[in-house]
């Protein structure tokens, strides 16, 4: 097991490499730079910003400082844009804020998802079956950008039950739209994935002879058919974490519940460099990092897999 | 003796064209899929969509960038869709017309689909044959790298090359083009590898037959019926890239437009009680998309031989 684990993160570094080295090249070539104003600054002045933030030294001395400076004193540097404000502080301020929805939206779109899916297979073929299934299919074509504005108009303007944005610390009210609107699209997959794969295993032969052997039919489900039925969707969980994070951004502007998204947006329509690299990196390095833990819990619980 | 409809028919074929071609995989897949009905209706719906982009703007009798100003600052009151100002879909909060908008978006969503689901088509197909093919050491290398980019974030990393390379709709097709093949390498990589153990290419093999040759003219061909199928399921995927990115204000520049960019328009204007803003590109939005993923399940009906 140790052994598999370092050969994973033996991959995961890397990876996480290329992405720092990928984006700070690209954002060394890009035209135009943070101080680009629309009156040019004087030379001097630009040769003093330039040396306050080490944008004189050649591009390799540049990337190694700030490679190491994110990986030994986990520090970003300063925004270019928000002068009095360093990158840390950006993420320190907006991170809970997507972590928490993020988490809510991935427990519902997990547990929700899993649910349905389970019902409908043990259920197959009858009015839950389909329920199910429509569920799915319609969510499937109701992105997180379809979903706010729909669920803003249904609970705000027409119900007034809900508060159309905001955060105010995070109270219940504030959370359940973000949530709802970020969780549908992938609870529809995971539940349509749950189904197929139930359904394939209720049909397995080992089933039959539980069932067969007189077992209960709840005892069958829980002790013989949950756990290899949901190794599929353990593997969809990766990219259903990626697509979340990427989803925060649409929740945070149409929100407005002041998440990461909102600086990550602002940031490349001001080319604040720092800020988009800080967030870039963070949320790679969370998606290695989830795709790691996913991977170690895949092979942990599937005997088929050797490592 | 009573025939079924069927075999009269296929009997009646057989006199008229004793050749094989009527019963050759493409045609059994075709007669498959018509006989699926949601994916009839998706392909119904999806050529009238195409139709109202192609056509649209002959239709409307205001241009898509022209204001109206008679209706400018009481949008929610004159902007109204109504047959008798011209404005089909009412105008939008600028007074523009919303129908010639949307026949714009439409055209641009759609080709922003297309065009992504064909790069992926080439890139991936012929990526993953060549890693599944070769096999060994030069697989190992080429689906770690794909590995490495799928476990981007990718969303992040195309906003970073829209901002970094001006945002404009040719950008949008590389930065999206850049990322839709990994999926399509994987799955052409799993089909090479079954049918690289295949007679056909071990005899292709044994004549002396090049590797590229046979990977372009053995392994490709084998591959399609998937990969055409993946690729009606990747359109509405690239679709909705498209407009996230549209939505959040980073794609297409005005005075373009695309179905994200409308939605997002529309959703801004909810509390003035303008709802056709919103609607109209929803609608268009939701109906293609679904006719896409029911085209592409009945195409994977018809066309995949594990499903059948």
């Amino acid at each position: 097991m140790l052994s598999f684990i370092l050969k994973r993160l033996a991959v995961a570094i890397p990876t996480l490499l290329i992405l720092v080295v990928f984006s700070y090249v690209i954002m060394y070539a890009a035209p135009g730079g943070p101080f680009d104003t629309e009156r040019t600054l004087p030379p001097e002045v630009m040769a003093n910003l330039e040396a306050k933030f080490g944008l004189d030294k050649p591009l390799i001395v540049q990337m190694f400082n700030y490679v190491w400076n994110v990986v030994v004193h986990f520090d970003f540097g300063p925004s270019y844009v928000y002068k009095d404000q360093t990158v840390n502080d950006i993420i320190a301020q907006g991170f809970p804020v997507t972590l928490t929805y993020g988490f809510w939206s991935f427990v519902v779109a997990t547990v929700v998802g899993m649910t349905l899916g389970i019902l409908a297979a043990i259920y197959h073929n009858s009015w839950l079956d389909y329920l199910a299934v429509g569920i799915s299919i319609g969510a499937q074509v109701l992105p997180n950008f379809v979903m706010a504005p729909i669920l803003t108009l249904v609970f705000t303007l027409w119900l007034g039950w809900l508060p159309g944005g905001g955060w105010q610390g995070g109270q219940w009210q504030y959370v359940i739209m973000p949530v709802i609107a970020l969780s549908t699209s992938f609870m529809a997959s995971i539940a349509r994935l749950t189904r197929s794969s139930m359904l394939e295993v209720l049909n397995a032969n080992y089933i039959r002879t539980a069932r067969a052997k007189g077992l209960p039919m709840r005892r069958v489900i829980f002790r013989h058919a949950l756990k290899p039925a949901l190794l599929p969707v353990i593997s969809y969980l990766g990219p259903a974490f990626v697509g979340m994070i990427t989803g925060s951004v649409v929740i945070d502007i149409y929100f407005s519940t002041g998440g990461i998204g909102v600086f990550f947006v602002n940031s490349a329509l001001n080319r604040d460099y720092s800020v988009i690299m800080g967030i870039t990196i963070l949320t790679g390095a969370l998606t290695i990092l989830f795709n790691l833990v996913v991977d170690i819990l895949y092979a942990w619980i599937d005997p088929k897999i050797r490592y | 003796m009573i025939f079924g409809r069927r075999t009269a028919k296929s009997l009646e074929n057989a006199d008229l064209a004793p050749t094989i071609e009527g019963r050759s995989l493409w045609a059994d897949a075709r007669i498959r899929f018509f006989r699926n009905r949601a994916a009839v209706a998706g392909l119904v719906v999806l050529i009238l969509v195409a139709l109202f982009a192609a056509f649209g703007a002959y239709v409307a009798p205001w241009s898509n960038e022209e204001v109206d100003w008679s209706v400018l600052g009481q949008v929610d009151t004159m902007g109204r869709p109504s047959l008798a100002s011209g404005h089909y879909f009412g105008t939008d909060e600028l007074g523009r017309d919303l129908f010639a908008r949307t026949v714009q978006g439409t055209q641009i969503s759609l080709m922003v689909g297309l065009i992504a689901a064909f790069i992926a088509v080439i890139v991936g197909t012929i990526y993953g044959a060549t890693a599944g093919y070769y096999g060994g050491r030069i697989d190992n290398f080429m689906m770690r790298l794909v590995d490495v980019f799928m476990s981007v974030p990718y969303m992040f990393v195309l906003i970073l090359l829209l901002v970094i390379f001006g945002r404009s709709i040719l950008m949008l097709f590389v930065g999206i083009g850049l990322i839709s093949w990994l999926d399509m390498a994987r799955i052409a990589r799993g089909q090479t590898l079954s049918i690289k153990n295949k007679e056909f290419v071990e005899a292709a093999h044994a004549i002396g037959v090049r590797p590229s040759t046979i990977i372009r003219r053995h392994i490709v061909p084998n591959l399609l019926g998937v990969v055409i199928v993946y690729a009606t399921l990747l359109v509405p995927n690239m679709i909705i890239y498209e407009s996230f990115i549209s939505f959040l204000g980073l794609g297409v520049q005005e005075p373009n437009t695309s179905w994200g960019a409308l939605i997002s328009e529309g959703a801004s204007q909810l509390q003035y009680g303008t709802l056709w803003m919103l609607l109209f590109p929803l609608f268009f939005f939701v109906i293609t998309l679904f006719a896409f993923f029911f085209v592409g399940d009945g195409l994977r009906d018809a066309l995949d031989p594990k499903d059948r």
